[in-house]
């Protein structure tokens, strides 16, 4: 295994550790807010430091493989490679540390009392662990220690945790189940019983928010501070348990049946996103729908459909981000938001507005934003593993775009609201929008380098699943053209 | 021996110009494409990165500046486009930008095509955008919106030129939604009353339903050909091309393309968005529903025409289409009392004979039709808000009134059917309430019920606690209530 120049990951783990600990003895949330910032910056410069690192080892045109830190104290000190960094995990890790940046600096003064930044770094800590992660228990356990700080959360805000809890006990509890039947069965690179698939595809789903369980994410979004939510909903830390856990054990027959779910999944909620009077649980509903279509992409297990779901996968993550964050500022100027009604917001916040049209569209693959090319070949890639019910993709993306212009003419037009002190948008939230917003037209009009990126991606994840996978021949000419 | 040496040589020499001029001509092509293209998009992006960035936006004879600057800029490129290609007698001209995204199996070409289709389109564009801004640039003078306008209209340029100019399915498409996303944003332009907010998302919606339909064509040509380059499924120079599609292929293929048209050119069943339309500033109904963006879907089946005449079912399907829509949108139009609803009515029946023309295979006489219409309707859309003033110098003028155009066939009909005749067309063949009543309303309705079940079963799970979880506001304004 190749060594990057530097130990990165270890490092960026560590910074975010010792900031939530550092963070959490400061009594004034205001300096706490400061410093969480300096943290949250030191991580991104590191996971940035570890993605170009990476890339260097690792040019375009040689087969993708994966590398740890230089020194691997902990390797070292474990015995074996714990945290590793490739293809799929590189530029994951700087979308995580960059989110977690955006929604410390968005946190308004007014919300800064209720939003914990100590827990906050220590979650980012935990997640940027879980990406760094490939041996399956040591993911189980990251994923279980990253339930923690939302019921915390919840707890102190005096909310009902029962939806919360009983959701997170039953996916761990799968998890456990799961993986325990993997080991049982025997070594990698076979195909498991199903005995130990569906517990693990149950447990993914619970993570995802796919249909029927996905409830505890719109208790969430109801509940905890939208800043927490947003966390625990964006960087889609199912997908990636799904790519650890599951795709190396399943065959394809049995992700192509739940594959359907999935494609059902991404339909409904797109539906219901249309019908929501509140602007958290539309919010909610749209990522719902589309961590589901990356999931069915990721079901669909061909090169195309991989690579587009991975493409919409950081897209979504992007995008989505800019809208929760958009909306979470306007909410931090109006309390809750109701769709019910016309908010007039517009003369206010012309900005704010520009800006919630470009994530929204973006997410929903809008031509010329960085989803476009992703959902184009996922719908791609769809329609050839899903005869026929591939098309829902573009059901639930024309939804989507519907739910998604609906909440703008509900927020931004009608009689202009009256207010006496000044609800335009700040420096900071101007600087986090401006920034994703900058990368979702960049990435929309510059996307060889994501897509490729995301294709050598794809193809290590069909290699590693060949023995399994009918696609085999496939994967090898994809090297070979990859080599070429 | 010698002579053959200075053939040779002299051949050689012949061959170097050829190629030089060759490269020249290729070069001079690529340089006015790009101004074409280009010239639309720096318009766009200076006006929307400064909106963006600037909490005041940029002053009026700045915005009209540059908006001026990208549309003669275009124009004129359009034009010596035009020129250079018939001094050099060539009618199809590719200019590829290079490929956009390439992997294995897969790949996105960035590439316009220049021929007899677009570059007339395109210049039509110029011409009417340019005349609309100029208008515009007084009309709105001092209007809150005048920014918004502007920026939305260089956008719509932007998304009108790809779409004219798309020489792959995937740059038909982004032009396609950015011509449908500034259409339904200006439809709401009067944002302050909810009337146009929920007029432009019922446009948002249909054009939703036609750009779904386009993605699945576009997803369609992928995979029976591998790519969506017009070169590899339509062969030859337009008019007089071909396709390699099989009959039934063309036949799914051109049905999702009709759909895709109907929607952008408010075809039956779909024309209830048109009227909607209307509650937008004047000059964007001339240029959107008048003149461009409802004849968008028209220049989509002459762009495909080729698949279209593979398959005489959908041949008559257009045309069938095409005829229905031009006498419901003719019946309709008798009824309207405001005089752009009866414009765009007007704009709709010629649309659906458009429609008609290309069913039955006259390629050329559909593409004059549109652009006369184009120009003609533009005229009579920014002439209408003085239509009053115009009536009354007129009358001045011949000493007497304008003499009352009335149904002659329809007073002569029983009072029970002109009563039924009347309330027929004034709900504009109850076309809108259909859908509502029989698509949208039950649609909402299960989606409503599946909700309540969640909250049911969320609240069963919290264990029936009442919910703690501040909610937002669900009292209407006094403005809906009204």
């Amino acid at each position: 295994m190749s060594e990057l120049h530097f130990p990165w990951l270890e490092t960026s783990v560590l910074i975010a550790l010792v900031g939530a600990i550092w963070v959490g003895r400061l009594r004034d949330q205001f300096v706490a807010s400061r410093h969480s910032l300096f943290f949250n910056t030191l991580v991104l410069i590191t996971t940035v430091g570890a993605w170009i690192d990476y890339e260097f080892i690792n040019p375009p045109g040689r087969p993708p493989s994966e590398a740890q830190d230089f020194w691997n104290p902990l390797t070292k000190l474990m015995g074996r490679p714990i945290f590793v960094i490739d293809p799929l995990s590189a530029p994951l890790l700087s979308l995580v540390a960059l989110l977690y940046l955006l929604v410390a600096l968005t946190t308004l003064r007014t919300k800064i009392r209720r939003f914990s930044f100590a827990w906050t770094l220590a979650s980012e800590a935990i997640v940027l662990a879980t990406f760094c992660c490939e041996a399956p228990w040591l993911i189980i356990g990251l994923l279980a220690a990253g339930t923690v700080q939302p019921y915390l959360e919840l707890r102190a805000r005096g909310q009902n945790t029962g939806v919360y809890v009983k959701h997170m006990a039953l996916f761990i509890a799968m998890l456990v189940i799961g993986q325990s039947f993997v080991d049982y069965e025997g070594s990698e690179g076979q195909v498991h019983s199903l005995w130990a698939i569906i517990p693990l595809l149950i447990a993914v789903f619970i993570r995802t928010g796919i249909a029927p369980f996905h409830c505890w994410m719109s208790d969430l979004f109801d509940r905890a501070t939208f800043g927490t939510a947003l966390l625990v909903a964006m960087p889609l830390v199912g997908a990636y348990a799904t790519i650890r856990l599951v795709l190396p054990i399943a065959p394809d027959w049995v992700l192509r049946t739940i594959g359907w779910l999935s494609l059902i999944s991404a339909v409904y909620a797109a539906g219901i996103a249309l019908v929501q009077t509140d602007a958290r649980r539309f919010f909610c509903y749209l990522y719902l729908s589309y961590s589901a279509i990356v999931l069915a992409g990721l079901e669909a297990v061909t090169p195309i459909s991989l690579t587009g779901a991975l493409c919409v996968w950081i897209a979504v993550s992007i995008s989505l981000g800019g809208f929760g964050l958009t909306l979470r500022a306007l909410e931090a100027r109006r309390g809750r938001l109701s769709l019910q009604n016309f908010q007039g917001l517009y003369d206010h916040t012309p900005a704010l507005a520009v800006l919630f049209m470009i994530t929204g569209l973006a997410s929903v693959g809008f031509p010329g934003t960085f989803g476009f090319v992703g959902t184009e070949m996922l719908v791609d890639g769809a329609v050839e593993a899903f005869p026929y019910v591939g098309v829902a993709i573009v059901v639930a993306s024309a939804l989507n775009g519907i739910a998604v212009v609906h909440a703008y003419f509900r927020l931004f037009t009608g009689t202009r609201h009256s207010s006496l002190v000044s609800l335009g948008i700040g420096n900071r939230e101007r600087f986090a929008v401006v920034s994703l917003t900058a990368l979702i037209l960049i990435g929309g009009l510059i996307p060889q380098y994501n897509v490729s990126s995301r294709h050598r991606a794809a193809v290590r994840i069909l290699r590693q699943r060949s023995a399994l996978s009918s696609s085999k021949p496939v994967v090898e000419e994809e090297e070979t053209h990859g080599h070429h | 021996m010698f002579d053959a040496f200075h053939l040779l040589g002299l051949l050689a020499t012949d061959a170097v110009q050829l190629t030089a001029e060759f490269e020249d001509v290729s070069m001079a092509f690529k340089v006015l494409g790009l101004l074409v293209v280009g010239a639309p998009v720096a318009m766009f992006a200076t006006l929307g990165i400064a909106s963006l960035l600037r909490d005041r936006p940029l002053s009026e004879r700045l915005i009209a500046r540059c908006v001026q600057t990208g549309i003669i800029t275009g124009l004129i490129a359009s034009i010596v486009m035009l020129g250079l290609m018939l001094f050099w007698n060539d009618t199809q001209v590719p200019i590829e930008f290079g490929s956009w995204v390439h992997v294995k199996d897969y790949h996105f070409v960035f590439k316009f095509e220049f021929d007899k289709l677009s570059v007339p389109f395109v210049i039509l564009t110029f011409i009417l955008c340019g005349t609309i801004g100029a208008f515009a640039n007084r009309y709105l003078h001092r209007e809150r919106g005048f920014n918004r306008f502007f920026v939305l209209l260089s956008l719509f340029v932007v998304g009108m030129v790809t779409t004219s100019l798309a020489g792959t399915v995937e740059t038909l498409f982004t032009g396609w939604e950015l011509v449908g996303l500034s259409s339904a944003l200006l439809v709401a332009f009067f944002h302050e009353r909810p009337a146009p907010a929920s007029n432009g998302l019922h446009v948002w919606i249909v054009y939703r339903v036609s750009d779904a339909a386009l993605l699945l064509a576009s997803i369609a040509l992928h995979h029976m050909k591998g790519e969506g380059d017009f070169d590899k499924l339509l062969t030859g120079e337009w008019p007089m091309v071909g396709t390699p599609l099989e009959p039934n292929q063309a036949f799914f293929v051109g049905l999702l393309l009709l759909v895709a048209a109907m929607g952008k050119s408010a075809m039956v069943p779909f024309s209830g968005w048109l009227p909607r339309a209307m509650e937008g500033p004047t000059p964007s109904s001339a240029i959107f529903y008048g003149a461009l963006s409802v004849h968008l879907g028209a220049f989509l089946l002459l762009r495909f025409s080729p698949i279209i005449e593979r398959s005489p079912a959908l041949q008559v399907l257009i045309v069938v289409v095409g005829l229905v829509t031009a006498l419901f949108a003719t019946f309709a139009g008798t009824v309207q009392t405001d005089i752009k609803s009866a414009l765009s009515f007007a704009s709709l029946s010629q649309v659906g004979l458009i429609f008609a023309e290309i069913g039955i295979g006259f390629r050329y006489i559909a593409l004059v039709h549109i652009m006369g219409h184009g120009c003609l309707r533009t005229l009579q859309f920014l002439r209408a808000p003085t239509l009053l003033y115009d009536y009354r110098t007129m009358e001045d003028a011949i000493g007497e009134r304008l003499p009352k155009f009335s149904g002659a066939w329809l007073s002569r009909a029983e009072e029970p059917v002109r009563t039924w005749y009347y309330r027929l067309a004034m709900e504009r063949g109850y076309l809108d309430s259909i859908l509502k009543n029989y698509i949208v309303y039950p649609f909402l309705g299960v989606l409503q019920k599946c909700d309540a079940l969640e909250h049911r079963w969320t609240k069963m799970l919290a264990g029936n606690e009442p919910s703690k979880a501040p909610t937002s506001e669900a009292s209407p304004t006094l403005e809906e209530l009204l």
